[in-house]
């Protein structure tokens, strides 16, 4: 066992691991922080997609020790005082999930994607940065044009914010 | 329609927890003293079990527990059943071979389970796995169904002779053969759809508490139908009686057909939780869901196809091989009979048809109902022979169509199904027009000037939905009636809960059913709760899969909502001294109709409770509940149209459009039926293009067992989708729907194949078509 300390959500947490605790595992499971899925084994499917220092990163395919000092931001920490972030609220508006399984992991690789290439985004972009993050209910079609939806209105609001 | 009533495109009041990481699905549950299962499976796809060594796992730390299926059978634990039986055309039973939760004399597939360690951490439990030790004799195997049939081969089951399940037939074959025999035209194709993996998103799972204090059990599992869960579990499996054993279908992330089984997991560990006095949780792995869930369609067809002189068809003989694995799943028997060759007919007028099928043991998963489930295996052999005489005939593909669609309602089949509304016609139009099939050719010359083969495809589906009336079903074989219940209760204050026997793993129910109620009683959506998928909660309920839950789940909650309204007229005219026919009920208030006189909704719901002043004699409160029988199946058609272009050189096939045109009936959110249909056609693009369960045919090992292996379809393989409705209301249910969740995947895989054999200009391609197939039939034909 090791003790690992790290930042999730803003907040400071030091608990003790095995070593080969993966990384979605002392999420879900020492820090009962659920919303961070697990969909594969292999690192395809994207379910478990977090932030580290502001990176998409699976959090299935490296240890919690190797976060060690990182800044973790998972699915349950994006949302701002209740208010949905408008990548959370362009998915609702355009019915961008429907099991919800993947959705997590879907939303932090969306906000990452838009953080990357911001007004750049077009369909093609879209489809080509999904690659890592399956879906098997909505066919990625509602999922695309949220993504795109955030993107513009993200990027409506830098602009606003700028002038 | 109000802004949040019937076909208004509501947005979803379950998103907000899904999107906030709020979820609550079986793996996320924790009870205090929890600990893991992990199984011990077989690697062997037949072998005999000569001996199980638990000395070193048992030492291991955190090890509750190593339990094997001895002591599975000496606590009374039944057999996992079939239940729907079919005969034989000799008239005798299906052969049902036993199915043991944990195998103890013989295993079937690689993956069958063979025994359960229980430890403190999920990392201990497979630890322990690894070290127990099983000694197996090993006994060749056989995985296609085809082969299974023929003589020599390895036999599963001693009950089955030959692996042969059953030999069933439908329709008259002497009229089939006699008008083959007189045909002026037949077209004759072996038609194989590929064997597919389920894959939700979401693992199977399944958590187990025995609580010894109250002698009950509680399971929470990843359940698509959690009542029929209690009810086979209690009344075949033996694990409690139903009083003693509640079921808990959470959040679930997706099922398509898979999660309707009861598996041996769920079993195992309310079992174990008895036997080690812990509560157990079991999370299935990707590659455990690839080897034990369930997998879908595996059909082997031959069809005959026979043509008047005027291209009218005079008869369809059909014969069908279907691989049901190494056992029978609940459903199975059912799928490549009464949901298959029943649909054979398709949207099209034929005065003959018989089909021959025969289910067969192989050393592989099971096979049960995947998304569509018999009807994706008709719709892909009648409309990819459809095409084929086409071209044979020299007929465009919308006229021969056309010439033998059914125009007249109600249409009674030579297969059973009695078509009570349709225009087929409309979808066809529709679908060619969002196409622009008449400016195909010109895409396709200017493809070709840059050395692309496009090619245009089309299917015509029908299908079969709101299962079921439960009289037929039973006439048919069905262990269970296939209505729904439902209740509606009004609180004291006006909010109202709704609950279902339906359940939701993706569908939405949680607004399509308060659009019921808001669009009723003029009540906020907001007011209106959806309870589903606890068993202590909802009396009874048949669960979600066969797009049921509109047609059959949302019909019991009209049937509720009907009684509500009569009890809350009484009380509002009780109240308005007015006559309770005079009572219309009007944005959220009961008023006297032609007059200023009106009491809200909450009102009258308080009076209900109060009951200081109710109509004499009548009950206080206002509570309702109804359960629904379907009088008919319900038919969903369409046409969908796929346009590709093949690159030659690489045989990678880009999809330019896929357009959809379908007749679901009435449609209550429209938001949530495209979102239906895009998902269903995403999985008929991954069977047609991309997805193939493939086991070595020699060992049984299977292949593709992993992302890494088995194609699943990604956000850069499909296109976005054109999706359209054209609307003929079913006659047959309150709200006239037909249903919408299997569609996609039914219509999709023919249009997508019929596409790109139309590319490439050869007819002589299997699914999934993959680069390499589709290279290499391109280059059959150029040379």
């Amino acid at each position: 066992m090791a003790k690992v300390a790290m930042t999730v959500n803003g907040r400071k947490v030091s608990k003790e691991c095995e070593g080969r605790t993966l990384l979605v595992h002392f999420l879900r499971d020492t820090l009962s922080l659920t919303g961070t899925h697990i969909g594969c084994d292999t690192s395809q499917c994207g379910a478990c997609v977090v932030h580290m220092d502001g990176k998409a990163v699976k959090s299935c395919s490296m240890l919690a020790a190797q976060a060690a000092g990182a800044e973790i931001l998972t699915i349950e920490g994006l949302a701002a005082n209740g208010e949905l972030h408008p990548v959370q609220a362009a998915f609702k508006a355009n019915h961008g999930l429907q099991c919800g399984f993947c959705t997590p992991g879907m939303v932090m690789t969306a906000v990452d994607m838009i953080n990357r290439y911001g007004a750049k985004l077009n369909e093609q972009t879209v489809r080509e940065n999904l690659e890592g993050n399956i879906c098997r209910c909505t066919g990625y079609h509602n999922i695309v044009k949220a993504i795109l939806a955030a993107a513009e209105d993200m990027g409506a609001a830098g602009r606003q914010a700028a002038e | 329609m109000g802004v949040e009533g019937i076909g208004a495109r509501v947005a979803r009041k379950e998103d907000k927890r899904f999107l906030m990481g709020q979820g609550k699905y079986t793996d996320d549950m924790s009870v205090p003293g929890m600990c893991y299962a992990a199984f011990v499976r077989s690697p062997h796809a037949h072998a005999k079990i000569r001996s199980i060594d638990i000395s070193a796992a048992a030492d291991m730390p955190g090890v509750i527990g190593v339990l094997n299926g001895k002591q599975m059978l000496d606590d009374g634990i039944g057999n996992l059943i079939c239940g729907w039986m079919i005969h034989s055309k000799d008239g005798s039973p299906m052969k049902m071979g036993a199915w043991r939760p944990i195998a103890h004399d013989t295993v079937r597939y690689v993956g069958d389970a063979v025994a359960v360690v229980v430890a403190d951490t999920m990392g201990e439990a497979r630890d322990a796995a690894e070290a127990v030790v099983v000694e197996y004799d090993v006994l060749p195997a056989v995985t296609d169904a085809v082969k299974a049939l023929e003589a020599g081969q390895p036999q599963l089951h001693p009950e089955a002779p030959g692996n042969l399940i059953y030999d069933w037939e439908i329709g008259d074959g002497a009229a089939t053969d006699a008008a083959i025999a007189a045909a002026a035209h037949v077209t004759e194709m072996k038609i194989v759809n590929n064997r597919l993996a389920p894959n939700p998103m979401e693992p199977r799972a399944a958590l187990g508490i025995y609580d010894s204090a109250e002698d009950h059990y509680t399971c929470y599992t990843t359940s698509q139908n959690p009542h029929v869960a209690r009810l086979v579990m209690s009344a075949f499996y033996n694990v409690a009686p139903e009083n003693k054993l509640r079921v808990i279908a959470p959040d679930v992330g997706g099922g398509f057909g898979s999660k309707i089984y009861i598996y041996p997991e769920e079993i195992v560990c309310l079992w174990a939780s008895k036997r080690t006095g812990v509560p157990v949780k079991w999370t299935s792995d990707r590659t455990e869901a690839f080897l034990t869930d369930a997998h879908g369609r595996d059909h082997v067809s031959t069809v005959k196809m026979a043509f008047d002189a005027d291209n009218r068809v005079t008869a369809l003989k059909v014969d069908t091989i279907a691989n049901f694995g190494a056992y029978m799943s609940l459903f199975s028997s059912a799928v490549p009979t009464y949901l298959y060759a029943t649909l054979l007919s398709g949207q099209y007028n034929f005065p003959a048809i018989h089909a021959n099928v025969r289910a067969v043991y192989t050393n592989t998963v099971a096979v049960d109902a995947y998304r569509g489930a018999g009807r994706p295996e008709a719709t892909y052999l009648l409309e990819r022979t459809m095409e084929t005489a086409a071209r044979e005939l020299g007929v465009s593909p919308a006229e021969l169509r056309r010439i033998n669609f059914i125009r007249s309602f109600p249409h009674q089949t030579p297969v059973i199904m009695n078509y009570d509304a349709g225009d087929y016609e409309a979808s066809l139009e529709a679908a060619m027009k969002a196409a622009d099939w008449a400016g195909f050719p010109a895409r396709k010359a200017e493809a070709a000037g840059r050395g692309m083969k496009r090619g245009i495809g089309m299917s015509c589906y029908i299908e079969a939905c709101g299962i079921a009336p439960s009289a037929a079903v039973g006439s048919l074989g069905a262990g269970v009636g296939l209505w729904e219940s439902a209740e509606v209760r009004v609180n004291a204050v006006g909010t109202v809960e709704v609950l279902t026997g339906s359940h939701s793993h993706g569908q939405g129910h949680e607004t399509t059913f308060a659009q019921l109620v808001a669009d009723r009683f003029g009540v906020p959506l907001d007011s209106v709760s959806i309870v589903h998928g606890d068993t202590d909660k909802v009396q009874m309920g048949m669960g979600t899969y066969g797009s049921r839950s509109g047609a059959v789940g949302m019909s019991a909650v009209v049937k509720a909502l009907d009684k509500v309204e009569t009890k809350a007229k009484k009380i509002a005219a009780h109240l308005m001294e007015a006559d309770e026919s005079d009572i219309v009920i009007e944005n959220g208030a009961l008023k006297v109709a032609g007059t200023d006189k009106s009491v809200p909704w909450f009102q009258m719901a308080l009076a209900a409770y109060t009951a200081h002043n109710l109509p004499s004699g009548m009950e206080p409160g206002l509570k309702e509940g109804a359960f629904y029988d379907p009088a008919n199946f319900t038919f969903p058609a369409g046409c969908y149209i796929a346009e590709v272009e093949v690159d030659p050189d690489t045989g990678k096939t880009k999809i330019v459009q896929f357009v959809a045109a379908d007749d679901f009936g009435n449609i209550i959110n429209p938001m949530i039926v495209e979102g239906q249909v895009h998902g269903g056609i995403a999985q008929g693009i991954g069977q047609a293009l991309l997805e193939g369960v493939h086991y070595d045919p020699e060992t049984g090992q299977l292949l593709t067992a992993s992302y890494m292996d088995y194609t699943m379809p990604r956000a850069d393989d499909l296109p976005s989708f054109q999706v359209s409705h054209q609307i003929t209301p079913c006659p047959n249910n309150p709200l006239g729907i037909k249903g919408c969740g299997e569609a996609g995947a039914i219509g999709s895989p023919p249009a997508l194949m019929n596409a790109i054999t139309d590319a490439i200009g050869n007819n002589d391609l299997t699914m999934p078509a993959t680069p390499q197939k589709v290279w290499a039939a391109a280059r059959a034909t150029a040379n």
